[in-house]
């Protein structure tokens, strides 16, 4: 127990070493997305949720497996998507003028 | 350890190399979207290599894998319609909802891991403290973001919220949670504690939101990032994941190196953003309404605006709050566009607190097809400024303000936009109030600034058209 609580700690600390140096280097300019995109990756506690269903043996634990996969899943597929959306305005080298922007204001009640 | 969770666990630190890549390729617009890409698919194989791993070693019931299809497909389904048709002007808001749903799930995770392990022997340390730290931070997550989100939403108001005692009640709450907590890591098998735990933290989380500004929002939210990552990282502890730890560490140092440089940008300290009561909300609503003396202002008219940008060489646009709170983000494109058409050289700066948060700004301006090549980061920003004849500010107030080179106010040393190095500014905003840091901008009343008092996108629309008078076309 301790030995594998040992090699996750290791996991942990160089992990949190790699994020700072990862993220240090991206510009104020696309903070956004990378708040949005780091948002998504902790979506991977679907992983966890998973876990949770094949471990699941009581009304309680069926309850909470509910409860932990519909958040977790709304966070991974709502966390990449908006990303993408931002991300693709970002890359788009074509502009086409007036399509999307009209297609926004009308969805924009002020 | 067998071959079968060997290999699965190579394949976690596979799904933990393409999330490390595709943040890397986060640093550049053109490679960002790749990036975001390759993230998502070591998401599908970390879910997908977990999923196996579970069918294989474990034996559940067939009731506990139909709850999670459930629960996934009706969360699956919210996430991307929510995804699919938020404003680019409401992101932030929807960056937190999407924070306080992790910090939930990955406290659900560890409360499921508990409760599983309640009808027999008291849990191991290894585990237990792992469940509680993530049962407190998750909950404190969930309940923190959704205020966060209902401020900046303005469905909660955004000044401080604060009642006799605050500080007191949350002080209790949280020592309530941990007491809790380490009863329930000695006594090992009782799940009330752990209920308790649960209710104290979340009371937790909304009274520590509640007392901070709106203008303040948009930090909490990254620190709860951060939080939320860490609870992540717990929930892997708990059940032995490295997946989970990991992304939940990457995610915990983004948000925490965010959360410091978006402090710095402030100019405000994270720890007195957290106590509260400070961060006056919307600079629009709640700012303090001691207006200049507007005698020694030179008022323009939109008709003046154009004259200057018609005959200038190189324009800068400075878009603060005001443009993002108006959605002047298309009428802004479209007079620089017109301006480019006519051989003016065109460029925005943009601070990095512009908009409502960091890189904010860059998605609207993004969103109405501005190349990101003009938009100009604070350093090459301030440079450029030597060399501008017209510096238009549209709805921005402090991050600008010569003061912040003085000593002795609020803005003091506060990294800011040289607009004052333009041979001309024009400032477009509604009143003379000031903004979130509640003082006057000397430049507001310098000889070679005029103002031009309207809303922004009225006002932007109305000196277009004045501009269309003067250029050729």
């Amino acid at each position: 127990m301790i030995a594998t609580l040992f090699g996750n700690l290791a996991i942990f600390v160089l992990s949190l070493l790699v994020g700072v140096e990862v993220i240090g280097k991206i510009p104020s300019t696309l903070h956004t997305p990378m708040m949005s995109g780091a948002n998504a990756i902790h979506g991977v506690v679907l992983a966890g949720a998973v876990i949770t269903a094949s471990l699941a043996n009581s009304p309680l634990g069926y309850a909470l497996t509910f409860v932990a996969g519909a958040l977790a899943a709304a966070n991974v597929f709502g966390g990449y998507v908006v990303t993408d959306r931002m991300l693709q305005m970002f890359t788009r080298r074509a502009p086409a003028p007036s399509a999307a922007p009209t297609a926004d204001d009308q969805k924009d009640p002020s | 350890m067998t071959l079968f969770a060997f290999v699965i666990g190579v394949v976690f630190l596979a799904a933990a190399t393409l999330f490390v890549v595709g943040l890397h390729l986060m640093r550049l617009p053109s490679t960002a979207r790749r990036g975001n890409l390759i993230s998502a698919g070591g998401m599908a194989i970390a879910v997908i290599a977990t999923i196996v791993f579970s069918l294989v070693t474990a034996n559940g019931s067939w009731i506990g894998w139909l709850a999670l299809v459930l629960g996934a497909a009706a969360g699956a389904a919210f996430g991307i319609v929510r995804a699919r048709t938020v404003k680019m002007t409401d992101i932030p808001q929807l960056v937190s909802i999407f924070n306080a749903v992790g910090g939930g799930a990955a406290a659900a995770v560890a409360f499921a891991d508990f409760v599983l392990h309640s009808s027999g022997l008291r849990l191991d340390l290894t585990s237990s403290i792992p469940i509680v730290l993530d049962v407190v931070i998750g909950s404190v997550t969930f309940s923190g973001s959704l205020i966060a989100a209902g401020k900046l939403q303005g469905v909660i108001s955004g000044s401080p919220i604060t009642f006799p005692g605050a500080r007191i009640v949350n002080v209790l709450a949280i020592v309530i949670a941990l007491a809790a907590g380490v009863f329930a890591i000695v006594v090992g098998n009782n799940v009330l504690l752990l209920v308790v735990v649960l209710l104290a933290s979340l009371l937790f989380g909304v009274l520590m939101v509640l007392p901070i500004g709106g203008a303040d929002a948009p930090v909490i939210v990254s620190l709860l990032n951060a939080f939320t990552g860490l609870a992540v990282a717990m929930a892997g502890f708990a059940i032995n994941n490295q997946a989970l730890i990991i992304a939940g560490a990457l995610v915990g140092a983004a948000g925490t190196i965010l959360t410091l440089q978006m402090a710095k940008a402030m100019n405000r300290s994270v720890l007195a953003i957290v106590l509260g009561g400070f961060g006056t909300g919307d600079s629009s609503s709640s700012a303090p309404d001691d207006a200049q003396d507007l005698s020694n202002v030179r008022e323009l008219t939109a008709d003046d605006v154009a004259v200057q940008l018609a005959y200038a060489q190189h324009v800068m646009i400075v878009p603060g709050y005001g443009l993002a709170a108006a959605q002047a983000q298309h009428e802004i494109a479209e007079l620089a566009k017109l301006l480019l058409a006519h051989g003016i050289d065109v460029k925005y700066a943009i601070h990095p607190v512009a908009g409502r948060m960091p890189g904010h700004m860059n998605v609207l301006l993004a969103e109405a097809n501005v190349p990101y090549e003009q938009m100009l980061q604070l350093d090459e920003a301030n440079v450029a400024f030597d060399n501008c004849d017209v510096a238009l500010v549209v709805g921005a107030n402090d991050v600008y303000n010569p003061d912040a080179r003085k000593p002795g106010n609020p803005v003091s040393g506060m990294p800011i936009l040289d607009v004052d190095h333009a041979k001309s500014v024009v400032i477009l905003k509604r009143s003379m109030r000031p903004g979130y840091a509640g003082i006057s901008n000397p430049l507001f009343t310098d000889p070679k600034t005029g103002m031009f008092f309207a809303d922004a996108k009225k006002g932007i629309a109305d000196i277009t058209a004045a501009v269309k008078e003067y250029v050729p076309s």
